[in-house]
């Protein structure tokens, strides 16, 4: 089942709208506009959203309401969004996390 | 006036949208801040927008919010959408983040209408990312038109199992099968409940409807399913069970998990108002008193299934009463007609409290998908077993809070959100006590996830 994603747009409830261009792990791509990110990423065929920072496990959207936090990514330089919550924007940097966030706005430019 | 109204309520659901309402009608400025981009809640999500083909795929129930949603819309109050809640303070003081923006606001009265949330059942495989809930599901249906991929089962228990299995047949979407958890005893014991349900004729055969549909499609039905169990290396594959004394697996790319739902009372938690386990609902409710005021923060009420599961329409009618409660207390209705009205709707509760009844005995959460094995995951945050869990029991921890101290259990991302409930059962269950003498997981603000400088306001 390799290349096949959880979900798939249905024609029998597809709307008719305009699309956004975002980018995934520097990966660019049209989504529909009106989309939460993790909806948008889901129809674009995303198993894994993040791994976990204690063990690495990789982890997908539970709830789409805001409850289980696996949907995390970083989005537009923010570590830790619930992407479920967020709706989709054209020129959006979305990027998967791997472990513990890292705190980019505080850590850049400051190392040795 | 935004920053300080008479009435702030928290929710847009159908509990939500009754109050501001009513407060609007009794002449009261009204706020209210939902964390989705549009009216609605959980049950009627996307209603602003849902369409013909939509209504007639949702069916009555869900479109009946369509009316509801434009009448909020048009009533007066200030509506913030994509808006954040953090904390609710005594005062009452409510902080929140509203379009990226910290905002404080000090209303003279506050309703929590934040609705409920669907349980978590912690079972072997259910962090592998393709076991979503159903509720999770539905609303990826509703609000984006998506529905799963490839081989797909159902598995779990409750009503929304068979609502949303109805809900996939109408646009094509076929479960390859429907794996249900319910005890077989349940029929039994639901049937004393039953006779108080009938008064609710309708609920009751739009169930069986359900039932009829799946029946017809040809859908197998594994009835009284035990050791549910999902599988896979990285992504779920498949799904294990027992069925009538067998092993049973199936292939699934996707799997679409439910045993009910609970309130979520993350805020209530967080705002230390005691909490009492209920044997019937299998969750913590929050103490208030009969119009729905929380009992140890005066000003602050609590409506819709936060306060207790009663489903949509019992939601509304618990919004409506606080709303006068509200309207009393800020001297816009003399207290005879508030009790008239809320005498009123009370008595309409009745009819769904007893359809709640029947339906809490028969869809009761089986113990075995509540009180995991020891190998099972419970908190998903910070990844600690069952097992874990019992080995703090044996070395003295007492209750979910201890076991905060003992390994951080309930402290991730989620607050506990996702191990709450299963924690406070096992720890119970392991000590031999009721849950109800194990205390309640207590939240801490900011309940949301905000950054440093938005709490600099």
């Amino acid at each position: 089942m390799s290349g096949t994603g959880f979900f798939k747009a249905v024609p029998a409830l597809k709307r008719e709208g305009g699309s956004v261009s975002i980018r995934i792990d520097d990966r660019a791509c049209t989504v529909r506009a009106g989309l939460s990110v993790a909806a948008a990423l889901l129809e674009q065929g995303a198993v894994r959203f993040r791994r976990t920072p204690v063990s690495g496990a990789p982890r997908a959207p539970l709830c789409m309401m805001g409850v289980c936090f696996e949907c995390l990514l970083e989005i537009d330089g923010v570590a830790n969004s619930q992407s479920c919550l967020i709706e989709v924007r054209d020129g959006m940097r979305i990027r998967t996390q791997d472990g513990a966030a890292r705190l980019a706005s505080m850590t850049e430019g400051t190392a040795p | 006036m935004t920053d300080r109204p008479d009435v702030l309520i928290v929710g847009a659901g159908p509990a939500g949208m009754q109050a501001a309402l009513r407060c609007r009608a009794l002449g009261l400025s009204v706020a209210l801040l939902d964390e989705q981009g549009g009216p609605g809640g959980q049950i009627f999500r996307h209603i602003e927008h849902a369409d013909q083909r939509a209504r007639k795929v949702f069916g009555d129930d869900y479109a009946a919010g369509h009316a509801l949603a434009r009448d909020f819309l048009g009533s007066g109050t200030t509506y913030l959408r994509h808006a954040r809640v953090w904390e609710v303070a005594p005062g009452p003081l409510v902080y929140a983040l509203v379009g990226g923006h910290s905002r404080v606001f000090e209303p003279r009265r506050v309703i929590l209408a934040t609705g409920a949330m669907e349980r978590p059942a912690p079972a072997p495989g259910w962090t592998l990312p393709g076991v979503i809930g159903a509720g999770a599901a539905q609303i990826l249906m509703k609000s984006s038109g998506l529905v799963p991929e490839g081989p797909f089962v159902l598995a779990g228990s409750g009503p929304l199992l068979y609502l949303l299995a109805q809900q996939l047949l109408r646009v094509g979407a076929r479960p390859a099968a429907l794996v249900d958890t319910t005890s077989p005893g349940n029929r039994m014991r639901a049937v004393g409940p039953l006779a108080g349900a009938l008064g609710s004729w309708r609920v009751l055969l739009k169930g069986l409807g359900m039932l009829g549909d799946i029946r017809r499609a040809g859908i197998p039905v594994y009835a009284g399913a035990t050791h549910l169990a999902f599988e896979g290396d990285g992504r779920v594959t498949g799904v294990a069970f027992r069925h009538r004394g067998r092993p049973h697996a199936l292939p699934a790319n996707v799997v679409l998990t439910h045993q009910g739902v609970v309130p979520d009372t993350q805020l209530t938690r967080a705002l230390r108002v005691p909490h009492a386990w209920s044997d019937s609902q299998l969750c913590w409710l929050p103490a208030t008193s009969a119009l729905g005021e929380l009992s140890s923060a005066q000003g602050i009420f609590l409506a819709g299934d936060a306060a207790g599961i009663a489903g949509a329409q019992a939601a509304r009618l618990r919004g409506e009463v606080c709303a006068w409660a509200v309207g009393e207390q800020l001297g816009v209705v003399d207290p005879r007609r508030r009790a008239r009205e809320t005498d009123a709707l009370l008595r309409r509760l009745e009819r769904w409290r007893a359809l709640r009844k029947f339906l809490d005995t028969l869809y009761r959460p089986a113990d075995g998908q509540r009180i995991p094995d020891d190998d099972v995951l419970v908190c998903r945050c910070e990844e600690i077993s069952a097992g874990t869990i019992r080995g703090f029991v044996r070395e003295g921890c007492l209750g979910p809070n201890q076991a905060k101290a003992f390994g951080r259990c309930g402290m991730g991302p989620c607050q506990g959100r996702q191990c709450g409930l299963a924690m406070a059962e096992i720890i119970a269950d392991e000590r031999g006590v009721e849950v109800g003498q194990v205390d309640v997981l207590r939240a801490r603000f900011p309940v949301k996830p905000v950054m440093l400088q938005d709490l600099i306001v």
